[in-house]
């Protein structure tokens, strides 16, 4: 059995919020208090904005052996889509937060005293189904136990020293509801005695405002976005004991100018919503990538494998990878298909069956941009559509895709230069995009 | 005034920053002073919002923050958005 929380006392501060804070023991207190309010069923989209109450929920769900699903966004049509897959789901929201079996997160639902037992769960309990899209369009669902979650959050406090800096506050800029947001905020504060900061700045000014807030050591997780503004502002940011960055790659001169600038150590992780988080690296110091305890790396003609405690099934990574040893590798960018603005993922496939499909496109195609200087790199589509303007196809997909995949720019033609396999070669794509430049 | 759908020159001005810092393939006076920023409007999503403060920031040193309650009537539109750093800005 593994414990919910490993605090080092009961009446130690667990989550801080605008000046407030409460102790453990008021969270196991709200934990029972949900758990036993909750509907009877078998899967929940937490849907709670606000950190403390979603760990209240995650925990609650977790005691009464329901299932946290973890859906890419929180719209309408995405979860009536999501309760087709899974007929017992229920939403646990706040207010005024549409979904399919909306049961509110109730004011006053206080547990009885604490008895002093911390919940435990079996390794195997499953936890949470994350989702990602798969080449089809179908959200493929990634199951993690328990176990998994655990085991991940110790490895990954191992790596990063984090038993230094017991009882400091963690302050994170990504959503829970996303891989990254729930192992590096929700479990490593769980797992490693650290105080959850329910706070969710978005802003540089936020973040700067959050952190110095905060007392000392203190963490923030975050990404390289938020990293590029934190530097642009002009002040003195403050001190921070130790930065994770995670969701796409970070450039080493960032690294090093955050670690100049306000950060003790900035230490970069390497992870999917497949397998969790994998490796990490302080980015300032070296490109190479070293696998968090336990897991190993293999490859074979289908691509690079990961294996070991805490992935319970071997996955297939979807990044090309060059190995340097079974547990050091470097990043070489992703497998063509795939996808990722700004943590966001999706496919080439995906993306041009919505393009397709929109009336009076003949033919179309998405692809990735060749700027790689940009901080985020987004995708641009070229279009065969007799008839149509630019700004029609831009509404039809914005009410298909994702705004992060809405294509810059949009670029009509009369004929797609696709070769005899039916595919469009790189050169072709840059020759389109020099003559749409000239015309510009 | 408020109503019309033509752009101040601080709007236009404003505008033509948006279009540079997001590199978005339109002109300036695309942007209806009215229309949504987010949505069927321009579909700008939250890390071009991140980048637009930024850009405001250094600009017009206006410090964006979201506990501000007026936050999300701030990027509802361009006129929006221009009025509220015409009455907050520093430089």
């Amino acid at each position: 059995m593994l414990p919910l929380i490993r605090p080092c006392s009961y009446d130690v501060v667990f989550t801080r919020k605008a000046g407030s804070s409460s102790t453990v023991e008021t969270f196991l207190r709200d934990v029972a208090g949900l758990a036993a309010v909750l509907p009877d069923r078998g899967h929940v989209v937490n849907l709670c904005s606000d950190r403390y109450r979603f760990a209240v929920g995650f925990a609650a769900a977790l005691c009464r052996r329901q299932i946290s699903l973890l859906p890419p966004d929180n719209a309408l049509s995405t979860l009536n889509l999501l309760s087709v897959d899974y007929p017992d789901l229920y939403c646990l929201a706040e207010d005024g937060q549409p979904g399919p079996g909306v049961f509110l997160y109730p004011s006053d639902a206080v547990g009885p005293p604490f008895q002093g037992t911390i919940p435990s769960f079996p390794p195997h309990q499953p936890a949470a189904v994350l989702f990602t899209s798969g080449s089809t369009g179908q959200p493929q669902p990634h199951s993690r136990s328990w176990g998994e979650l655990v085991h991940s959050a110790l490895a990954a406090g191992t790596r990063l020293g984090v038993a230094a800096l017991r009882g400091a506050t963690l302050l994170g800029t990504v959503p829970h509801q996303h891989s990254y947001g729930l192992e590096s905020v929700l479990m490593l504060a769980l797992q490693h005695g650290l105080v959850l900061d329910a706070a969710r700045p978005f802003y540089a000014a936020d973040i700067v405002a959050d952190l110095s807030a905060a007392p000392r050591p203190r963490l923030l997780v975050t990404t390289p976005v938020h990293l590029r503004v934190l530097l642009a502002e002009a002040g003195t940011l403050p001190s921070v004991d130790l930065v994770l960055s995670a969701t796409a790659p970070l450039s080493s001169e960032i690294a090093r100018e955050a670690e100049a600038r306000f950060a003790l150590s900035l230490v970069e992780i390497y992870g999917c919503s497949e397998a969790g988080q994998i490796a990490a690296r302080q980015t300032s110091h070296t490109d190479e990538w070293r696998c968090l305890d336990g897991i190993v790396l293999r490859q074979d003609e289908a691509g690079t494998w990961a294996s070991g405690s805490p992935i319970a099934v071997e996955t297939l990574l979807s990044d090309v990878i060059e190995l340097r040893g079974p547990e050091r590798f470097l990043l070489k960018g992703r497998i063509t298909d795939l996808v990722n603005v700004a943590g966001k993922r999706s496919s080439l496939a995906h993306l041009n069956h919505h393009l397709g499909a929109i009336d009076g496109v003949v033919d179309g195609a998405f692809v990735a941009s060749e700027d790689t200087d940009a901080a985020v790199s987004r995708l641009m589509a070229f279009v065969v559509a007799p008839g149509l303007r630019a700004d029609e196809i831009l509404n039809s997909l914005r009410r298909r895709i994702d705004a992060a995949f809405i294509p810059r720019p949009l670029i009509l033609v009369d004929v797609l230069p696709r070769n005899t396999l039916g595919k469009l070669p790189r050169e072709e794509v840059s020759r389109l995009l020099a003559q749409w430049r000239i015309r510009q | 005034m408020l109503e019309s759908s033509i752009q101040n020159p601080e709007e236009a001005a404003l505008a033509k920053l948006i279009i540079s810092t997001l590199n978005l393939e339109i002109s300036e006076s695309e942007i209806g002073p009215n229309e949504a920023l987010f949505g069927d409007g321009l579909g700008l999503d939250s890390i071009d919002i991140l980048e637009i403060s930024l850009m405001i920031s250094q600009t017009y040193g206006v410090q964006l923050r979201s506990d501000d309650e007026n936050n999300h009537k701030v990027f509802q539109s361009l006129r929006s958005l221009s009025s509220y750093i015409q009455s907050h800005r520093l430089k």
